[in-house]
C-alpha cells in the first residue's frame, strides 16, 4: 500500500517549520531563573542559552558566596559546548524527517527528542542539586539542613530570596516543537492503523 | 435710670472691643483649608513629579526635593567639603576646590539654573554660582554631580548669576561689588570707588555636548552692585537684563548712602552685538590673570585643576550699542522676563510698585534715541520710554517674579512677607497669600522658561521662627508650597530645608529620571590608581610614599592585612568599589585619619590621604552599611618605627592567626 508509506503534507511543511523554529531555539535564552526579594524589588534574573548563561549572572555571584554556593561560570559546564549540536542535529533531524516523507521517521525522531528532553531535564536537576547542595563548609551564613536548590520548575523560598523557575522563549519553543512532533507522530499513527 | 446707662454703655463697649478682636487678621493656622494634605500627598514608593533643586545658601551645597511630597532626595556637594560623601578630602576630589587663592573649602550657594535648549529646561546640567569667591558649578543631571567649577577674574562676589540664555549659549556672571580689576593696579584707596572700581560682566560659553565651560568675554562697565540677572527669550532672545543698585556709587554705609537715588538701572545687554564687537576685534585681551578651571571625570574619577590666565575685556563706554540702562525704582533686586520675553519686571526691593518694562518699547527708545543723559558713558533710556506699566499697591518690597504660563506672574514680598499674583496685560492684583516668613525666592516649575508648569509656586523663606518644632536658637530654614492650578493659591505644605534656599528650579521628573546613572562600569574605570579585580590588589612603597590598591566588595577588603609601613611614610589608599550592582556604595575609614572618609560607588576608585602619627596597629573599616556582614568588613595596618625592618606584606584571608602562647 503505497499512501500509506506518505506522510500528510501538513505534517511534513510543520516538521520543516519546527526544524527552522530549532535553529532559533540556538540563539535563544531556554531557560530562566528569576530571583526576588526584598532588597531587589527590581528582581535579578540569570538566563540559560544553550551555549551561555546570561543575566544578572555577577550579582548572583556574588550574593551566593554568603551561603557558600560554587560561583556559575559557562566554562565549567560541558552542556554550552555540546548543547548547540544537539539542539543543531535536532534541527537537521526534523528537516530530514520532513523531507524523507516516510511516517516510520516521525516516530524514531519524537523517541529521540522526547528522550532527550528528559535527559536535558535531568541533566538540569543535578547540576540545580549539585550547586544547591556542595556548599563551601566555611560560608558566612550556614543555616542547618537548609539546601539551596532552585525549583526544577515553579515557585521555592530560598531564605530571604523567592527563586521562580522557568522555560524562557527558547524553552517554550523547544516544547512547542515537541508537541507538534507528538502531534504529527499520533496522526500518522492513526491514519497508519485505519 | 443710671444703672440702665451704665449697663448700655458696657454692653456697647463690650461690642466695640470684641469687634475689634474679630479684626485682627487671623493666624497662620487658618490658612490651610481642606484637601491640602491630599494635593501634598505622595504615597510611600511612588515618585514625585519634580525634581526641585533648591540653592543651599551658606551651606555651599545643592539641595534636591522633590515636589510636592517636599521631600529630601539629596544634597549635592559643590562649593562646600561633604565628609558625608568625601568630596574635598578624597585627592580625586580635592582639586575641585581650588582656587587662585587655593583650596577654598566654603562658599555661599545662591542661585540654580537648568540648562535649556529653545527656551525649555533639557535636563542635562544645572549651573550654580558661589557669591564669596567668585566661581560657576556645573553639576551633571545624569550623576547628580559636581562635574565642573570655572572661577572668575576681575570679579567680586559672583550673585548676578548663573543665568543662561534660551540655548545655554551663556551663562552670565556679574559681579556683586564692584572692585578693582585684578592686579597689582588694584591697590587705590577705597574711595576711589568712582575712579577705580569696575562693575565686571562674565560671558561663559558652555559647549552643547559636554557642558564644559570657558570664559567667552567679560563686559567692563561703571562701578555699580549688580544684583541679579535674566536673558531675554523668544523676541528679546540676543539679549541679557542685569538689576544694579548702588548707582550711587557708595564705598561705605551702603545701607543709608546706596539707597538715596530715587531709581537705580536695570543694565540690558545686546550680547549679539558683544558677540560681533568681538569678531570684529574690538576686544582687548587682558593677561596676567590667575583663575582655576576645575574638571571631573566620570572615566578616572579624577578632578585636575587648570589655571587660566587671560581673558578678552570688551568696554561698555566705548563700544556703542553694546548697554543700556534702564531706570528702575529703589533698588531693584529681581529682574525676570514674562515666557513671551516681551515684558521684563523690575523689583524694587525698598518700593512699592512694580515696574514692567516692554522689550519692544525698550527698542523704539533706543531706534529714536529716547534718552534723558549717559551714567559712566553709557545712555540711559527714558523711563516712560521703555515702561509698559506699574503694578500699583501690590504690596512692600518685591524681590522676585516667576510666571505661570496662564499670563499672571506671582511675585514675592520680602517686607510684607507674602505672594501677589497679577495679570502681566492689565497688571492687575489678582491674588494675594501669606508666607512664613518674610519669602525671599519664590519657583514656578519652568517658571522662567517659556512654558512655564503652573501647577505649584514654592515660597522659600527667609525666616522660619515657629513654622517647626524649636531647635534652639539655630533653625532650618522654611519653604512653602501653593497649589495655583486654580485662581486662588492655595498653601498645602509646609517643609524645612537646608542651608539658607535663594533661588530654586523644578523640572518634571521624566526628564531627568530614566538617564540616571546606577554604576560605574569598572571596565570603563581609568584611574590611575584603579584596583579593578582582588587578584591585582597589592601594597607598593615609592619612597615614602606607601601606595595600598585596595578593592572592596560585600563584606571584605583586598587586602586586609597590611604591615611595613612606617612612622614618616605617607599611605595613599586607592579603594576601588568593585561591585556592580545600584545601590552598593562602600565606605571607608582608617583611625586618625585627619582628613575624612571615603564613599565609593560601585566601579569607583576613590582615595584617602592618611599619614600615621604612631606607632601601632590600626584599624579601616566599611563605613557604608552594605550587607549582613558589613560589621565584619575591617581591616588592620601596622605601623612600625622609622628604619624598621618589618618588610611590606599584604594578603587577605591567609594570614591566619599563630598558634601557642604569648
Amino acid at each position: 500500500m503505497e499512501t500509506t508509506n506518505k506522510m500528510s503534507a501538513l505534517h511534513r511543511v510543520l516538521l520543516v517549520l519546527c526544524s527552522l523554529a530549532l535553529v532559533a531555539v540556538i540563539f535563544l535564552p531556554i531557560w530562566r531563573i528569576e530571583l526576588d526579594a526584598a532588597q531587589y524589588p527590581e528582581g535579578l534574573e540569570l538566563q540559560i542559552y544553550s551555549h551561555k548563561l546570561a543575566g544578572q549572572v555577577e550579582i548572583i555571584n556574588g550574593l551566593n558566596h554568603y551561603i557558600g554556593m560554587k560561583t556559575l561560570h559557562a566554562d565549567d559546564f560541558v552542556e554550552f559546548t555540546v548543547l548547540p549540536y544537539i539542539i543543531g542535529f535536532f534541527a537537521l533531524a526534523f528537516l530530514a524527517v520532513g523531507l524523507a516523507n516516510k511516517p516510520k521517521w516521525v516516530y524514531v525522531l519524537f523517541g529521540a527528542f522526547l528522550l532527550f528532553g528528559i535527559v536535558a531535564m535531568v541533566d538540569f536537576y543535578i547540576w540545580e542539586y549539585d550547586y544547591g547542595h556542595n556548599l563551601d563548609p566555611n560560608a558566612p551564613i550556614k543555616v542547618p539542613g537548609m539546601a539551596y536548590q532552585p525549583p526544577l520548575i515553579g515557585y521555592k523560598q530560598l531564605l530571604n530570596f523567592g527563586a521562580y523557575s522557568i522555560p524562557d522563549i527558547g524553552g517554550w519553543i523547544f516544547i512547542g516543537c515537541g508537541i507538534l512532533l507528538a502531534y504529527c507522530a499520533v496522526q500518522e499513527w492513526r491514519k497508519a492503523k485505519q | 435710670m443710671e444703672l440702665k446707662k451704665y449697663l448700655l454703655t458696657g454692653l456697647a463697649a463690650a461690642t466695640l472691643l470684641s469687634t475689634f478682636q474679630a479684626c485682627k487678621p487671623k493666624g497662620a493656622g487658618e490658612a490651610v483649608s481642606g484637601g491640602a494634605a491630599e494635593k501634598a500627598y505622595v504615597a510611600p514608593g511612588k515618585y514625585d513629579e519634580f525634581y526641585n533643586f533648591v540653592s543651599g545658601g551658606f551651606s555651599g551645597q545643592l539641595s534636591v526635593y522633590g515636589l510636592p511630597s517636599g521631600r529630601l532626595l539629596r544634597v549635592i556637594p559643590v562649593f562646600s567639603l561633604d565628609p558625608e560623601k568625601g568630596w574635598g578630602f578624597s585627592e580625586e576630589t580635592k582639586p575641585m576646590l581650588e582656587t587662585s587663592h587655593g583650596n577654598v573649602p566654603w562658599d555661599d550657594l545662591h542661585h540654580v539654573q537648568l540648562s535649556k535648549t529653545d527656551g525649555e529646561y533639557d535636563g542635562k546640567w544645572v549651573f550654580v554660582n558661589a557669591n564669596n569667591t567668585p566661581r560657576l558649578a556645573r553639576v551633571d543631571l545624569t550623576t547628580f554631580r559636581t562635574a565642573e567649577i570655572l572661577e572668575l577674574p576681575n570679579s567680586g562676589g559672583n550673585h548676578s548669576s548663573p543665568f543662561i540664555t534660551e540655548n545655554t549659549e551663556y551663562v552670565v556672571a556679574g559681579t556683586r561689588f564692584s572692585v578693582p580689576v585684578d592686579g597689582e593696579s588694584g591697590d587705590v584707596p577705597i574711595n576711589t570707588y568712582k575712579q577705580n572700581f569696575r562693575g565686571t560682566l562674565s560671558f561663559v560659553s558652555v559647549n552643547k555636548e559636554n557642558g564644559n565651560m570657558d570664559l567667552a568675554f567679560q563686559i567692563e562697565t561703571p562701578g555699580v552692585n549688580y544684583d541679579l540677572s535674566r536673558a531675554g527669550k523668544g523676541v528679546s532672545h540676543g539679549w541679557f537684563f542685569f538689576s544694579t543698585y548702588n548707582t550711587e556709587q557708595a564705598n561705605t554705609l551702603l545701607e543709608v548712602n546706596a539707597s538715596k537715588n530715587d531709581k537705580d538701572f536695570v543694565l540690558a545687554v545686546n550680547w549679539k552685538k558683544a558677540e560681533e564687537y568681538l569678531k570684529a576685534g574690538k576686544g582687548k585681551k587682558v593677561t596676567g590673570l590667575k583663575y582655576a578651571h576645575n574638571k571631573y571625570d566620570e572615566k578616572s574619577h579624577t578632578s585636575k585643576t587648570e589655571f587660566k590666565t587671560e581673558t578678552i575685556v570688551l568696554n561698555a563706554e566705548e563700544l556703542e550699542g553694546l548697554c543700556y540702562y534702564i531706570p528702575c525704582p529703589k533698588s531693584p533686586h529681581g529682574v525676570d522676563v514674562d515666557p513671551s520675553g516681551e515684558y521684563i519686571v523690575g523689583s524694587g526691593k525698598l518700593a512699592a510698585l512694580i515696574p514692567v518694562f516692554s522689550f519692544s518699547k525698550i527698542q523704539k527708545a533706543i531706534e529714536g534715541k529716547q534718552f534723558e543723559g549717559k551714567f559712566g558713558g553709557i545712555p540711559i533710556i527714558k523711563y516712560d520710554a521703555a515702561l509698559y506699566g506699574e503694578v500699583e499697591k501690590p504690596g512692600l518690597g518685591p524681590l522676585h517674579t516667576e510666571f505661570d504660563g496662564k499670563g499672571n506672574a506671582i511675585t514675592s514680598f520680602f517686607v510684607s512677607s507674602e505672594l501677589v499674583k497679577w495679570n502681566i496685560k492689565d497688571l492687575k492684583v489678582l491674588d494675594r497669600v501669606p508666607t512664613y516668613y518674610s519669602t525671599g525666592h519664590l519657583m514656578i516649575p519652568g517658571g522662567d522658561t517659556k512654558s512655564p508648569d503652573g501647577k505649584y509656586v514654592v515660597a522659600y523663606n527667609k525666616i522660619t521662627k515657629d513654622r517647626f518644632l524649636p531647635t534652639g536658637p539655630e533653625l532650618s530654614q522654611s519653604a512653602q508650597i501653593f497649589d495655583i492650578s486654580g485662581d486662588k493659591m492655595q498653601l498645602i505644605l509646609d517643609f524645612p530645608t537646608i542651608g539658607e534656599p535663594h533661588y530654586a528650579q523644578a523640572i518634571r521628573a521624566e526628564k531627568v529620571k530614566d538617564k540616571s546613572v546606577k554604576i560605574f562600569k569598572i571596565e570603563e574605570n581609568t584611574n590611575p590608581y584603579a584596583t579593578k579585580g582582588e587578584k591585582d590588589a597589592r601594597v607598593e612603597r615609592k619612597g615614602n610614599q606607601v601606595h595600598v590598591y585596595l578593592t572592596s566588595i560585600r563584606s571584605h577588603f583586598a587586602p586586609d592585612n597590611i604591615e611595613g609601613v612606617q612612622l614618616g611614610d605617607e599611605v595613599y589608599f586607592h579603594v576601588t568599589n568593585i561591585e556592580q550592582d545600584w545601590d552598593m556604595p562602600h565606605g571607608f575609614a582608617v583611625k586618625g585619619a585627619r582628613n575624612g572618609e571615603l564613599l565609593i560607588m560601585p566601579g569607583e576608585t576613590q582615595t584617602l590621604k592618611w599619614v600615621p602619627d604612631r606607632i601601632g596597629v590600626f584599624p579601616f573599616y566599611c563605613t557604608d552599611f552594605c550587607s549582613a556582614l558589613h560589621q565584619e568588613m575591617q581591616g588592620y595596618i601596622r605601623i612600625s618605627k622609622k628604619g624598621s625592618n618589618v618588610p611590606i606584606s599584604y594578603s587577605v584571608g591567609t594570614n591566619l592567626p599563630k598558634e601557642g602562647t604569648n
